[in-house]
């Protein structure tokens, strides 16, 4: 029989508002994404001078990590499974523009969307599984099957999966928690009521 | 300080995106790795490219970097000896 599990908590950043389950903590209006990402940092105090080393990726996942584990340090064999629709394509075009002079060292490290994920594990020291999927929309259905596999199989003890997407200056990013209990079933169901509650 | 220490500086925390860094928040004989400015290898290889697009200086070895990215004194030194621009 397959073992049932729960959604433990989740964040939205979309539109200018940052969302923990359910409830907003911050809002900001429409901002300049770079301009909301600062605040977000600010407004909770962060101090981690790497952040604005990382490209906006990077820093839109890092930031909903940093909201959802709200200073309860993970355990180390937390997976992170991933996802989105648009890759790196903003820090790729970034880095293609400087190729026709003096490409970026520090642009070409993040020509791949899984950096997000060393990101967030060398910030919690994580030592686990990770997974990063492209895939046409939000559709959580392998992210589902793949973080019950590593829990049934006693891989990780944790997972966060994650939508992160940024595409020009359209972001949306959607980072849940799973528990072995909880109010909400982990299934595709529930996750697509929270990623679209309209 | 010259008008090159201050310079540098203003180009290094732009490069390297140091937030809430100021020109003076940095002194000449600090060292940029390690302990004090915490610098990390990819700013390392920032630096070069900055030597060479700013001042025109291409390390031919990259031992030499260890020694010219000391702190802005020794980056200073190294560029009014081998700048081309």
């Amino acid at each position: 029989m397959n073992k049932k599990y729960y959604i433990k908590d989740y964040v939205i950043l979309r539109q200018g508002r940052l969302i923990r389950n359910g409830e907003v903590l911050l809002e900001a209006g429409n901002p300049e994404l770079k301009d909301f990402l600062r605040k977000i940092y600010k407004s909770f105090g962060m101090r981690y001078p790497k952040f604005f080393k990382m490209d906006d990726l990077s820093r839109l996942g890092f930031l909903a990590a940093e909201i959802l584990f709200d200073q309860e340090k993970p355990e180390a064999d937390t997976a992170l499974i991933f996802a989105n629709s648009s890759s790196c394509l903003e820090t790729d075009k970034a880095y293609s523009k400087t190729m026709s002079g003096f490409p970026s060292p520090s642009l070409f490290v993040y020509t791949l969307p899984n950096i997000v994920l060393g990101e967030i594990s060398i910030r919690h020291g994580l030592r686990s599984e990770n997974l990063f999927l492209v895939q046409d929309r939000f559709e959580p259905t392998t992210m589902i099957d793949y973080s019950h596999s590593l829990l049934n199989k006693a891989k990780a003890s944790n997972v966060l999966c994650g939508w992160v997407d940024l595409h020009n200056t359209d972001y949306d990013v959607f980072l849940w928690q799973i528990a072995a209990s909880g109010r909400l079933e982990h299934n595709e169901e529930e996750l697509n009521k929270i990623y679209l509650p309209e | 300080m010259n008008d090159l220490h201050t310079e540098l500086k203003k180009s290094i925390i732009d490069q390297l995106n140091l937030e809430d860094m100021d020109v003076s928040d940095i002194e000449n004989d600090e060292p940029l790795f390690g302990d004090g400015l915490g610098l990390d290898s990819i700013d390392a290889l920032e630096l070069i490219v900055l030597l060479e697009k700013d001042y025109g200086i291409k390390l031919e070895d990259p031992n030499q970097g260890k020694e010219i990215f000391n702190s802005i004194n020794s980056m200073v030194d190294f560029i009014e000896k081998n700048r081309t621009k």
